[in-house]
């Protein structure tokens, strides 16, 4: 069947004007197509492109060198060493267990903890390394270089650690960081994003806490692209950050080495101080027993945790700073100058003791039961005569003994860049109104007159206060010398109040108590020519002693178990004519000061002024047998080069 | 039967057809072609493998396939439009028996050396046999309800069996490419008009009962258009697709990122790279210049088609030539709304130029229909 032309010519019109108006709608939505690339291509572009940057470039951070810790004369305290781990990328080792059974032909693993990177490393991307054995030796990490070709997706990296090389010597100064924890991120209060970096090292003690910001530094950044799983491509761009700042204290590492053994010598639980009295720089502060700060960088284990924290000596407390005890006789210098400030007294007056002084009902004794019979100021500080400082006591009152104990140093907490600097206390009748309730009675004043009661100073406190009375002015203690090569500041202490003449009393007394006749320390004389010891002993009580026991006799130190024993302290300045060093020693349960504690002061102020080990000929004749003995059992360390200047350790 | 007889003598013979053929649609499909193969050698990351060698085997298959298709008579073509529309019609129910799943739908045939998509092939048939039908019509019935029934029919068939994969893309391109073809056959344009009002009422219909008790979608539903109408709602779920796609495209700017320089591209930010999304990974390189080039192209193509279509006084060709062009219209203009962020994505590749076989081997063979009605053009005024 044919159609018609009419039809035919129909069917083309209709087509074409059919046609024509699809056309028309396909340019028009065609149009629309260019118009929506221009506007996403052209007007929006520039926030295209910054999306598509935010897409792909991550921002890493570098984390900082930790700034290293030197004494003052630039041996290394704390510095960072090179800690090898060996990791491995899941996708590029292929059989994972295989890879495990060959490497650990090779080095040591720990089953437990292969166990739980192989977990780690199921539930983390293929690409993404992971730690299959921590801290790793140097020997190792060449065996495995060595072997890499067999070991594809096995390789070392290298990151650094913080490592203090003197161990215990300072683990109570330096402390220790450890890897910041939740804790610490709330304590700190601190938005550096570097403490975001797992196992970041952190300060947790002692200098490490106190001078954190300086130490760490600030993060570097990288900039990497990534895919959109994660994977690193490149790295685009580097910014450095800033290493820590390098600090450098006071302390001089082989005196506070000498000082650590000598406490741990012939003491259970001891510390010292050692103070430079003209610039209050601490030269040595030692506490034994001490501990491994090492133990703790990567998280100490629970069974040594435990070990250090029943350990009935405390290794953990820094007793020189943290310890305060009731400073005994050493507190009687305070007494004689607030005595001779308030005019109460006078120096050479005699006060008469007959063993013992009777007074609101109660007998106070003085130590020696005989009684000193009649005693002037510097009798009673050479032979420690306990009535004279009742009587005086008495005399001043509490309010300006405790006054003068606050400006020799003591019931202040010092600001030193350690942790857990103790108050003390410098007892008022406010204070215990305060704190005991009640008012204060006559025999507290009495008690306060010998150091015991409710006084309470630390070590430090002691030889900051020995050394304000040799040298009579206000020195501060200080532990920071330098912080990344800038000096801190060291303005001369102003005077004391205190009139000269007092001091010189004082200082008398002190020089008597070692170098004059029935002297309490006697048995601790320097004879070298211009290195004179002036000291006071001290004997402070634990426990009250009853009436009954001391009428039955007291008994022998020997006999008595540690931890009843009396305190012994020491506290000491030399040469007494142009003093140096202060030194203070507390023994905890040792005893008494001038058996205990003395002998461990004048050791320890002999290496200071000597500049290590003395000579005997420093020591009284008759003592230097013993001397050699005693140098002979001491676990010195071997003399360390200094490495500031250096280069980075 | 024939609308029109067709005068012979005047039809060239033998390989002198060759120089009739439409030689400028060739030379703008090998261009659009070519343009895939540098894309898909860019985001395998400058590598002919995996994707750029197979494509270019599969053009010259295609392209062979074209010429043959050409030479032969489009009067053997118009015989066998209803064989065509029904072969791929038993071939998509053999897909629901026995098809391979992939990407969460029943789509391919495994024919041994190569996997056929007969959704591809439905499309063809379709305007295949939806010319025949009108090319057999009497014109003066064309409007007339009952003999609208069978081309309805016709596109309803394929687009069920489509559906039940499911494979919403390939579905609304068959219904549109239908619906063109009644419109170039003349059907009255009220008709048009009654389900492009339909169409509005459904969709007010679908917005105002959500939250109401006879509420048509599901939530989850509702969800998908959510993220459709604001991807940001949802940038790393279902809104991760086209907030990438957009950033990469508006990264490229003017001139693009340069060859094998598109970051979003090269670091996987994109989706279906070599597929689906290919034109994204173009813009972002080659900018908007590139971008724009490609759908000139694509117009020009079209526009060849429809001139061809207009000179050939024969009603199979025409509405076959025209067919065939909306059918790549369509694929194209969805594909760059999508990617765009002015469709809501479904799975439609760019013609040409994505990955994949039985797209491209089912368009070069309708685009052989086309030449086949443009040489056989009756030339007798």
């Amino acid at each position: 069947m044919k159609r018609s032309a009419a039809d035919i010519g129909n069917s083309s019109r209709s087509i074409t004007r059919r046609a024509l108006i699809v056309g028309g709608v396909q340019l028009g939505i065609a149009g629309a197509l260019v118009a929506r690339m221009r506007f996403l291509q052209v007007d929006e572009a520039d926030k295209y492109r910054l999306l598509a940057d935010e897409n792909r470039i991550n921002i890493r951070l570098i984390p900082p060198t930790r700034g290293l810790i030197y004494d003052r004369g630039g041996v290394l305290l704390a510095g960072n060493e090179q800690k090898y781990r060996i990791v491995m990328v899941r996708e590029d080792v292929g059989d994972v267990r295989a890879a495990v059974a060959r490497l650990g032909a090779l080095i040591e693993l720990d089953p437990e903890k292969t166990e739980e990177a192989l977990k780690e490393m199921k539930r983390r991307s293929p690409f993404v390394p992971v730690t299959i054995a921590d801290r790793v030796s140097w020997e190792e990490v060449a065996r495995v270089a060595v072997n890499a070709p067999t070991l594809p997706g096995i390789f070392p990296e290298v990151g650094l650690s913080r490592f203090y090389p003197l161990d215990q010597d300072l683990a109570h100064i330096v402390g220790y960081v450890g890897p910041v924890s939740d804790y610490d991120l709330e304590r700190l209060e601190d938005d550096d994003p570097v403490l975001q970096i797992p196992r970041f090292q952190v300060g947790k003690a002692g200098v490490e806490v106190k001078l954190e910001r300086q130490l760490r530094g600030t993060a570097g950044t990288r900039q990497i692209e990534v895919n959109a799983v994660g994977r690193v491509m490149r790295e685009l761009n580097r910014k450095e950050g800033k290493p820590g700042a390098n600090v450098q204290l006071t302390i001089d590492q082989p005196l506070q080495n000498f000082v650590q053994a000598r406490l741990a010598l012939d003491e259970e639980s001891a510390s010292a101080v050692v103070m430079e009295v003209q610039t209050g720089e601490v030269v040595a502060m030692g506490s034994a027993p001490s501990f491994d700060p090492n133990k703790f960088i990567h998280g100490i284990s629970v069974a040594d945790y435990k070990a250090l924290l029943e350990n009935p000596y405390r290794p953990l407390a820094n007793k020189a700073a943290q310890g305060t005890y009731p400073p005994g006789s050493t507190f009687k210098m305070i007494v004689a100058l607030a005595g001779l400030r308030a005019g109460v007294i006078d120096p050479n007056e005699e006060i008469f003791c007959k063993g013992y002084l009777q007074t609101a009902g109660r007998r106070f004794h003085c130590w020696k039961r005989g009684g000193h019979g009649k005693v002037d100021m510097i009798k009673s500080l050479r032979e420690s005569c306990d009535v004279y400082y009742y009587e005086v006591a008495q005399r001043v009152g509490i309010e300006k003994i405790s006054e003068m104990a606050q400006e020799l140093g003591l019931g202040y907490k010092h600001a030193l860049p350690i942790s857990g600097v103790a108050k003390g206390l410098a007892p008022t009748k406010d204070w215990k109104r305060e704190h005991r309730g009640g008012e204060w009675l006559i025999g507290d004043t009495i008690n306060a007159g010998i150091g015991q009661g409710y006084v309470l100073a630390s070590p430090l406190q002691l030889a900051i206060m020995t050394a304000r009375i040799s040298t009579g002015r206000q020195i501060t203690p200080r532990m920071i010398r330098s912080i990344d090569g800038v000096e801190t500041e060291n303005a001369p202490a102003p005077p004391l109040d205190i009139p000269e003449e007092h001091l010189a009393i004082v200082r008398r007394g002190m020089y008597e108590v070692v170098y004059g006749r029935r002297a309490t320390a006697g048995r601790s004389k320097i004879i070298a020519e211009g290195m004179e010891l002036a000291g006071k002993t001290g004997t402070s009580q634990v426990r009250g002693i009853t009436m009954a026991q001391r009428e039955a006799g007291l008994p022998d130190k020997d006999q008595v178990p540690w931890e009843e024993r009396d305190h012994a302290l020491f506290v000491s300045y030399a040469p007494y004519a142009a003093p140096k060093y202060s030194v203070s020693v507390v023994a905890e349960h040792g005893g008494g000061g001038s058996k205990a504690a003395a002998p461990i002061a004048r050791d320890i102020m002999l290496f200071a002024l000597y500049k290590g080990l003395p000579p005997l000929e420093a020591y009284p004749s008759a003592q230097r047998a013993e001397i050699r003995d005693r140098f002979a059992r001491l676990d010195l360390r071997a003399p360390i080069e200094p490495t500031q200047g250096r280069g980075r350790a | 039967m024939s609308f029109l007889d067709y005068d012979q003598r005047y039809t060239p013979t033998g390989i002198r057809k060759l120089l009739y053929f439409n030689w400028f649609l060739v030379l703008l499909l090998t261009a659009v072609a070519a343009s895939g193969f540098v894309m898909l050698y860019s985001v395998a990351g400058g590598s002919y493998e995996p994707w750029a060698t197979p494509q270019m085997q599969r053009f010259a298959l295609g392209m062979a396939i074209m010429f043959v298709v050409g030479f032969i008579p489009i009067w053997f073509w118009r015989s066998v439009s209803g064989l065509a529309y029904l072969t791929a019609l038993v071939l998509l129910v053999l897909v629901e028996l026995v098809g391979e799943s992939g990407m969460g739908a029943q789509r391919w045939l495994n024919l041994g050396f190569m996997r056929l998509q007969p959704s591809e092939l439905a499309k063809i048939g379709l305007v295949m046999a939806m010319a025949a039908y009108y090319d057999w019509l009497d014109l003066s019935r064309v409007s007339r309800p009952l003999w609208l029934l069978p081309p309805l029919a016709m596109i309803a068939a394929p687009t069920f069996l489509v559906l039940r994969q499911p494979d919403l893309g390939t579905a609304i391109l068959m219904v549109a490419g239908g619906g063109a073809m009644m419109f170039f056959a003349g059907v009255n344009l009220l008709y048009f008009g009654a389900v492009a009002l339909l169409a509005v009422g459904v969709v007010v219909a679908v917005f105002v009962s959500r939250g109401t008790d006879w509420q048509l979608l599901k939530d989850y539903q509702y969800a998908r258009i959510d993220t459709f109408l604001d991807p940001s709602r949802d940038p790393l779920g279902a809104g991760y697709h086209i907030t990438q796609s957009k950033i990469a495209l508006g990264s490229g700017g003017w001139t693009g990122r340069g060859f094998m320089e598109g970051t979003q591209t090269r670091l996987n930010f994109l989706p279906e790279k070599h597929t689906d999304f290919i034109f994204t990974t173009l813009a972002e390189e080659f900018g908007f210049v590139g971008a724009a080039s490609l759908l000139a192209l694509y117009v020009a193509i079209i526009v060849f088609c429809v001139v061809s279509a207009l000179r050939n006084r024969d009603r199979y060709a025409s509405l076959l030539t025209l067919g065939v062009a909306v059918t790549f219209f369509f694929y194209f203009a969805v594909n760059m709304a999508m990617v765009m962020g002015l469709a809501p994505v479904v799975g439609v590749p760019l013609p040409l130029v994505s990955y994949g076989g039985s797209a491209m081997l089912v368009l070069l063979l309708g685009f052989g229909l086309v030449q086949s009605a443009h040489v056989h053009r009756s030339r007798i005024k």
